[in-house]
């Protein structure tokens, strides 16, 4: 993954408008600056904003006031540890293909299960995408068991072999 | 994409023990942090511990694998990142690991997984979502990991996301 150290974006105020569908979100430097460099290597002591505001050259009333801003508009959701998936206990990627008129139907009764921690609608013959977890191997099999026998629909299987998975999070602005 | 610890001295993706104050410092910091001054001393505070005990104990974690990364975590569907698309790929049974690997690498794909084929239904094996500001933006990205793979790739689908019908983050009970 390329990240490179970009010098401090807070230094121009400038706002520039970011394309969204709906509504226009627009940012400033510093907002961009926090937004894109503190995905990863948030400062861990006693003092992280003022950490911040020395790196990127503002006052550390900017960089809370700043976060405080994205956190209330729904930009960043929190500020903090990011948690490992933890591997005990047992998980699957599973998928239907659900004829669309009893989509809406299906898709409710799989975002009921407690076990369902992700549920997507997708635009594909398998057209409903869900994550089951389970504390064992045999919890998820009854799940996906009643989900087939629930809606007569044979469940697509499709457990994690191997994670290729580099969490840095992503380049925002590039 | 895997469980959660229900228990409290569950084996962890290293083998190793988390111990109480560890899982009090997680149920404590997984909403966020507090955007105060002085965040990891109203946490130490909370708990009855040393701010220092704190940051060292994160320090731990995050040396251990249990934190990833300690982030501002950007909500991209709220910025405007409101495409996604889960692309996969029927690659070569040899060269999986590889081209998993650089797959993973690659700083617009978010989850990278080696998963089974289900023939004759399903023939992909490696899974990586694909994240952009537009249907656009992501045919080229998913255009680029196609002109890496070249002829070790049989054949490939993009499968755009429709609606999120529900998505729980980690959850760690107290």
């Amino acid at each position: 993954m390329s990240r490179k150290q970009k010098p401090a974006a807070a230094a121009s105020q400038a706002t520039s408008p970011l394309a969204i569908l709906d509504t226009p979100v627009t940012l400033t430097g510093l907002e961009k600056c926090l937004l894109n460099e503190y995905q990863r290597g948030f400062p861990l002591c006693a003092s992280p904003f003022a950490r911040i505001a020395e790196q990127q050259g503002v006052t550390e009333d900017e960089v809370i006031g700043t976060l405080e801003s994205l956190q209330q508009r729904g930009l960043i959701s929190r500020v903090g540890p990011v948690f490992a998936p933890q591997r005990a206990g047992a998980s699957t990627l599973a998928a239907l293909a659900v004829p669309a008129e009893d989509l809406t139907q299906v898709a409710e009764y799989i975002s009921n299960f407690e076990a369902v921690n992700h549920n997507y609608e997708r635009e594909h013959h398998y057209n409903l995408w869900f994550v089951v977890t389970a504390p064992d191997q045999a919890q998820v099999q009854r799940v996906l068991g009643r989900i087939e026998a629930e809606t007569g629909l044979q469940v697509l299987d499709l457990p994690l072999e191997r994670s290729f998975y580099i969490d840095l999070g992503f380049p925002l602005w590039c | 994409m895997s469980g959660h610890p229900h228990a409290s001295n569950e084996v962890q993706s290293d083998g190793q023990l988390l111990d109480a104050t560890d899982r009090q410092i997680i149920v404590a910091t997984q909403a966020g942090l507090p955007l105060v001054a002085e965040p990891y001393a109203v946490l130490a505070r909370q708990l009855g511990l040393e701010t220092g005990e704190v940051l060292q104990r994160v320090a731990a974690m995050q040396a251990r694998g249990i934190i990833r990364r300690i982030a501002a975590v950007p909500n991209h569907y709220a910025l405007g990142y409101t495409a996604n698309g889960m692309s996969v790929w029927n690659v070569c049974d040899d060269r999986i690991a590889e081209f998993g690997r650089q797959v993973g690498a690659l700083d617009y794909v978010s989850h990278c997984y080696q998963r089974p084929r289900h023939l004759p239904l399903w023939p992909y094996n490696l899974f990586a979502m694909v994240h952009g500001r537009s249907r656009e933006d992501i045919v080229a990205k998913v255009a680029a990991i196609a002109n890496l793979l070249g002829e070790h790739c049989r054949s490939h689908e993009v499968l755009y996301s429709k609606r999120i019908l529900k998505k729980t983050g980690l959850r760690i009970r107290e």
